[in-house]
């Protein structure tokens, strides 16, 4: 019995040996992305919208085969410190990507830098890798993570509302987001109120909040807590007397799936929207729709994109992405079709980009986000001016 | 602060505790009485919720997803109870505490092969939709006071059942000397998954309840797997009357602790400092809570005799 084990083992073993060594000249992309529990929805979108880039291109970004790696970190600092660990020393991997939290990314992005690796992040955007701290191989393809609060706060100053409750959990990218939102918003902050992360019952806020008299309410509750919020809000009756704005954090396309109609007349703002009328973008939404049944959401779009910009740049440099300082310019150049539209690197490597609002619809198929303007052209985030590149 | 969000804030905190009290009860007997740590709990609540939501989206009926919510979770509670838990009692609690764990991972996988990861849409019951004034001036959800009127009904149902039936009988006499009840002839293996099913049909209602109010995803049964511990730790372990008693208090001191600290503050800070401090020093409430129930009485409120 025992003899067979090792049998296998060893079998499993020269497997795993064998399978790099059959593309030797490949482009090798590691892929550390939250896959399972809560949260699951944000990474599998992303990894979806990464997987169909490379399926178009037939395996090949930029005309070079491409060996994807994709590994759980089930939302878990530590898991995910190990395996960009293995990917950098023993997988030797040329290209880091796919973190979806910003704790997370703090956690490991520094190390894969330090170590020569590119990392391309398609979504987390923390404060401190924009600023001081900016690095040559970190290219953010997603946003800052301030951007899309930002434009809510001048959104909602343009509308004119001047009281506003303020909602967002209780750790870092909550207090970002706040900050974000009040640096474009001028009128007064009826309360700032921090939840627990991962709270499941808001009456209580919810009955402070209808006490305090606002005129209008911004929250950003990523994920399970954003559908719960928006639920219980609706329940409670107050959705008529004062609106709701979010980021899009808080209206992806999963959270409305679960939310349903309650969540319909609200507003939220995000540099990407399944309706953006361009011809790459319209491509990319059939492609995704045909591929896995479900309309593209923000997070997909990024992990598209982030593809995208790898398949420009490698393509740029003939494949030899050993070659850093080249492979660097290429990336910083973004010569590829971003589903967005424009989109290029500020000197920080994060996106210059426009920022549109959504209302949330029923189109008929369903409850959705739905294009209504622009909030920002072109808008670059608060930090590049700290960071020496 | 004025009286009506006080009694708003009275009546949140009674619904959250009605809530706990249903997954408590359940995890209660199954510790007291088979000495077994589940923390798979939570998983009977997640089957409960998707079961409800899948079944009220086919048949169009809340009541029936509910009750589909409940037996699925109930029959499968007693399946791995058979297969897998009954292994585990003889075992001491790290053990327990393992397996158990590798049930939720099971669950946990299985959940998103079958529904998906992404989180499932279940509107609340058209009739239960709306507001009721029980408070001139705080239109308060009918959907939580019909929670709150479910959770209490239970609470009497299971009182009685303890009280004044056979099985209820068996339940004290196993809670409190087990081999005793099996020297008289009682099968003790049978009770045992009749008890642990009537708890994950508790477990099952809990989740069908939760689910027009909040997220159906995976792993949400380990968000309230942790307060319902603390509950049945305050309460006594093994004991219904100390789940009920310990939930309300749970309810009360975490939704006073949220809604009202941060107002507290602001009479000693700035309102941004204000609103951090109170929502950080609201989260240590209950745990501050619990620390003081077990100062007083090492054991809990009310504590099952022998045990």
């Amino acid at each position: 019995m025992k003899r067979i084990h090792t049998l296998a083992a060893a079998a499993l073993f020269s497997f795993a040996a064998a399978a790099p060594s059959f593309a030797a000249d490949a482009v090798k992309i590691g892929m550390i992305t939250t896959l399972s529990g809560g949260g699951a929805s944000l990474g599998i979108d992303i990894r979806d919208g990464f997987e169909l880039a490379l399926k178009q291109k037939g395996g090949k970004l930029g005309g070079v085969a491409t060996e994807l790696n994709i590994v759980d970190d089930a939302r878990k600092v530590e898991n995910a410190k190990q395996i960009a660990t293995r990917m950098i020393k023993q997988d030797d991997v040329d290209v880091v990507t796919g973190i979806v939290w910003s704790n997370l990314a703090m956690a490991v992005v520094p190390s894969v830098t330090r170590a020569g690796k590119i990392y391309i992040s398609p979504n987390a955007g923390p404060s401190a890798l924009a600023g001081k701290n900016c690095h040559a191989n970190y290219f953010n393809v997603a946003w800052q993570n301030d951007n899309l609060h930002e434009a809510m706060g001048q959104y909602v100053n343009d509308k004119g509302f001047k009281n506003v409750y303020l909602m967002a959990p209780n750790y870092p990218a909550g207090k970002d987001a706040l900050a974000g939102f009040k640096r474009f918003y001028k009128g007064n902050v009826s309360a700032e109120v921090y939840t627990k992360l991962g709270q499941v019952d808001y009456a209580a806020e919810i009955a402070n909040l209808r006490a305090a008299k606002p005129d209008a309410v911004f929250f950003f509750l990523p994920g399970g807590m954003g559908v719960n919020f928006v639920k219980q809000y609706a329940q409670s009756g107050m959705s008529k007397a004062v609106p709701l704005f979010g980021p899009a954090f808080s209206f992806d396309e999963g959270i409305l799936k679960a939310v349903g109609a309650a969540a319909i007349g609200t507003f939220n703002t995000s540099q990407y929207s399944h309706d953006l009328d361009n011809a790459t973008n319209k491509a990319f939404v059939a492609a995704f729709t045909q591929a896995y049944g479900r309309k593209p959401s923000l997070y997909a779009s990024q992990g598209y994109d982030a593809a995208m910009l790898l398949d420009g740049a490698i393509a740029q440099v003939g494949g030899n992405v050993k070659d850093t300082d080249k492979f660097r310019a290429a990336l910083k150049a973004a010569d590829f079709a971003s589903v967005r539209g424009a989109f290029k690197f500020g000197n920080n490597h994060h996106p210059v980009q426009d920022i549109f609002v959504r209302e949330v619809v029923n189109d008929g198929e369903g409850v959705t986000n739905k294009l209504v303007g622009k909030v920002f052209s072109a808008h670059a985030d608060a930090y590049a001016a700290d960071c020496k590149m | 602060m004025t009286l009506v969000l006080f009694l708003e804030q009275t009546l949140n905190g009674l619904q959250q505790g009605v809530m706990l009290f249903l997954m408590a009860a359940g995890l209660t007997l199954v510790f007291g009485i088979m000495h077994l740590i589940n923390l798979a709990h939570g998983s009977l609540y997640m089957v409960g919720a998707y079961v409800t939501a899948s079944v009220t989206m086919a048949s169009g009926n809340f009541a029936v997803g509910v009750v589909a919510g409940m037996a699925a979770a109930g029959v499968v509670g007693m399946a791995v109870e058979l297969l897998a838990l009954r292994r585990l009692y003889g075992r001491d609690h790290l053990d327990q505490v393992l397996a158990t764990f590798g049930v939720i991972l099971t669950f946990n996988e299985l959940t998103k092969i079958i529904w998906g990861a992404q989180a499932m849409f279940l509107s609340t019951p058209e009739w239960l939709s709306g507001t009721v004034e029980i408070i001139p001036g705080a239109p308060y959800p009918a959907y939580r006071l019909f929670i709150i009127a479910i959770g209490l009904t239970v609470g009497l149902g299971l009182r009685h059942l303890i009280v004044n039936t056979r099985l209820g009988m068996l339940i004290r006499a196993g809670a409190t000397t087990r081999e005793m009840v099996g020297a008289l002839g009682v099968d003790i293996d049978r009770l045992f998954t009749v008890v642990f099913g009537i708890g994950a049909m508790l477990a099952g209602l809990a989740g069908a309840m939760a689910g027009p109010m909040l997220a159906i995803e995976v792993g949400m049964g380990e968000k309230i797997l942790i307060l319902t511990f603390v509950v049945i730790i305050i309460g006594g372990i093994g004991s219904v009357r100390g789940a009920l008693v310990g939930a309300l208090l749970v309810g009360l001191v975490d939704t006073f602790g949220r809604a009202f600290l941060p107002l507290i503050m602001r009479a000693f800070f700035d309102p941004a400092t204000a609103d951090s401090v109170g929502a950080s020093m609201s989260s240590m409430t209950i745990y501050v809570l619990m620390a003081l129930v077990l100062i007083w009485r090492p054991r809990g409120l009310f504590q099952a005799y022998g045990g």
